[in-house]
């Protein structure tokens, strides 16, 4: 049985699906990845979908309920590299991922992951410093 | 069977005897059709080869044009007609070129009561209007795949997707939208995107007429599909009577950013992205 | 109305496990770009394929997908046949409801596939089975 391996980034984890995963394989990424964030503490999770040339109803759904495991453990999710003809025919198909953050390429789902954690510490510092929050 | 062994020698003896008369008679009647917009020399040109593949046919005893003795004869033939075909003669003054032929042919044999009779004049005849109606079809394939070309030229004339900032696309669309191409410019925009890694799409409908609902529905998913990618986009320059179509026709624009030109539209996407930058910016700072 | 002359035998490939499913999707793209249908359209193909090959392998117990390139003398395609003997699909017109489920799935499978392609053909019969052709066409 296949598995995708998960990576730690520092903050982040990294996972490259690299195989036309099997309903299996995919619900043992989403279980791997539960159990990743909790054992590591990542507040990131990146999940590079470059290399897939379908992302059906169940793949999709995976990714869904992946963002949304990660969102109660404190991690947010971003999906990357979906290749046109997939976001095209996703749409075909009726899938909008709603709860899905989404981003280009590794680089800007990491940016995008920083400014979400930046965004909590604006708030939380907020009341100390007033003057930060001016500016913005 | 257009000709007879016999009628074809009779051609050959008829078309090499009188070669000079001949070529120059037949180069007068297809200049006074052209009314002069192909240069005396060029037609002469034209004509005279012509004439040698037509002999060259004849002597290999040529019967039919679709034989293969016809082989040379078809390629100038072919080649005549895309000529004109591409300096935008018509069909029929491309086709009278080879009809003049006849006329010709017909003098000649009044003329000399040795060249030949009547019957032989209609079997000459039945080959011209032969080559006559290759010309045509050659002619006709030519125009055809000029079209398609055009066709094809203007498609990706009309969907430039230029990069107008850093990580900031546009594409201004001119022109009536159909379901073609406004896929083949949804494909294009999205694959722009990969290529510059820009987050941001601006799609300028100014030059855009009208929209249909096919057209709108389109265009809003490739909105949808560029967010499932990661970026974003804004639709600009969109005209009063679009903005009532779209409404009229029920279209839910949702919480797509619209703006009113493309200026409006990238000062919108800078103003975004200059947020993301100070606020980097500032973290580097602290 | 699924018109349009067989090139070749068709090539039949099993579903009885996940695994399967994923062999469908390469079959069918590898017939799709032998048939030169474009990139989107691959990917849509496939993605319809992998929808209806689920469906066989979780709603029909199991069956077969048979997958061959077409012509119809204007262009060409790719036709898949799903077949299984599994219970059958009681009401068709609930079952191509958007959202409709019963798999626990999103309930895209059948409708979101039918979008997918051009040409989609159903037929079904309680207790007997379900056999579903779909065919994309090239533009």
């Amino acid at each position: 049985m296949e598995r995708v391996p998960v990576l730690k980034i520092g903050d982040i984890l990294l996972v490259s699906i690299q195989v036309d995963m099997s309903d299996q394989t995919a619900v043992m990424l989403q279980e791997d990845l539960a159990e990743r964030i909790v054992a590591t503490g990542c507040h990131g999770v990146i999940i590079d979908i470059t290399a897939l040339d379908i992302v059906d109803s169940f793949v999709g759904r995976m990714l869904s309920t992946i963002a949304s495991i990660s969102k109660v453990l404190d991690a947010e999710t971003v999906v990357v590299g979906m290749r046109p003809a997939v976001a095209i025919t996703l749409v075909e198909l009726g899938l909008s991922l709603n709860s899905i953050r989404t981003a280009l390429n590794v680089e800007r789902g990491m940016e995008l992951i920083a400014a979400a954690r930046t965004d909590e510490w604006v708030m939380v510092d907020g009341d100390e410093d007033a003057e930060t929050t001016a500016t913005t | 069977m257009a000709l007879s062994a016999e009628e074809s020698g009779w051609l050959a003896r008829l078309l090499t005897k009188n070669a000079e008369q001949l070529i120059r008679r037949w180069t007068e009647l297809v200049a006074s059709s052209l009314r002069g917009r192909l240069s005396h020399a060029e037609l002469a040109r034209q004509v005279q080869e012509l004439h040698r593949s037509m002999i060259g046919a004849v002597e290999n005893g040529l019967t039919d044009l679709d034989s293969e003795q016809g082989g040379e004869l078809r390629a100038v033939l072919a080649e005549l007609s895309r000529g004109r075909a591409r300096q935008g003669f018509s069909a029929s003054e491309t086709a009278i070129s080879v009809f003049a032929l006849k006329d010709v042919l017909l003098e000649l044999m009044e003329e000399d009561q040795n060249a030949g009779n009547l019957r032989d004049f209609v079997a000459f005849s039945a080959l011209i209007d032969q080559m006559g109606l290759f010309t045509f079809e050659s002619f006709v394939r030519t125009r055809e795949s000029l079209i398609a070309d055009q066709a094809e030229q203007l498609l990706e004339l009309s969907t430039p997707v230029v990069k107008i900032w850093e990580g900031v696309v546009a594409v201004p669309l001119v022109g009536t939208l159909d379901s073609a191409r406004a896929q083949v410019v949804m494909e294009r925009l999205l694959q722009t995107l990969v290529d510059t890694g820009s987050p941001y799409a601006i799609i300028d409908i100014t030059g855009v007429p009208a929209v249909d609902t096919q057209v709108a529905q389109h265009i809003l998913k490739t909105v949808v599909a560029a967010r499932l990618m990661g970026a974003d986009c804004i639709i600009s320059g969109i005209r009063p009577q679009i903005a009532q179509t779209i409404v009229a026709l029920g279209i839910e624009f949702g919480d797509i950013a619209t703006k009113a030109s493309l200026a409006d539209a990238l000062r919108h996407v800078l103003r975004l992205t200059g947020v993301d930058n100070a606020r980097r910016h500032q973290r580097r700072e602290s | 109305m699924t018109a349009g002359v067989d090139l070749g035998a068709p090539q039949t490939q099993a579903i009885r496990s996940d695994d399967d499913v994923v062999r469908v999707r390469q079959l069918v793209r590898t017939v799709a770009v032998a048939t030169k249908l474009s990139l989107v359209d691959q990917t849509k193909l496939v993605t319809a394929a992998s929808e209806l090959a689920r469906n066989t392998l979780i709603h029909g117990g199991g069956g077969t997908a048979d997958v061959a390139g077409v012509d119809d003398g204007r262009r060409r395609g790719v036709r898949i046949v799903f077949t299984d003997s599994g219970p059958g699909i009681p009401d068709l017109d609930l079952a191509l409801t958007d959202g409709y489920t019963t798999g626990g799935g999103l309930g895209l499978g059948l409708s979101g596939a039918r979008r997918l392609v051009d040409d989609f053909d159903i037929v079904t019969a309680v207790d007997e089975g379900t056999r579903i052709t779909v065919t994309k066409w090239s533009r």
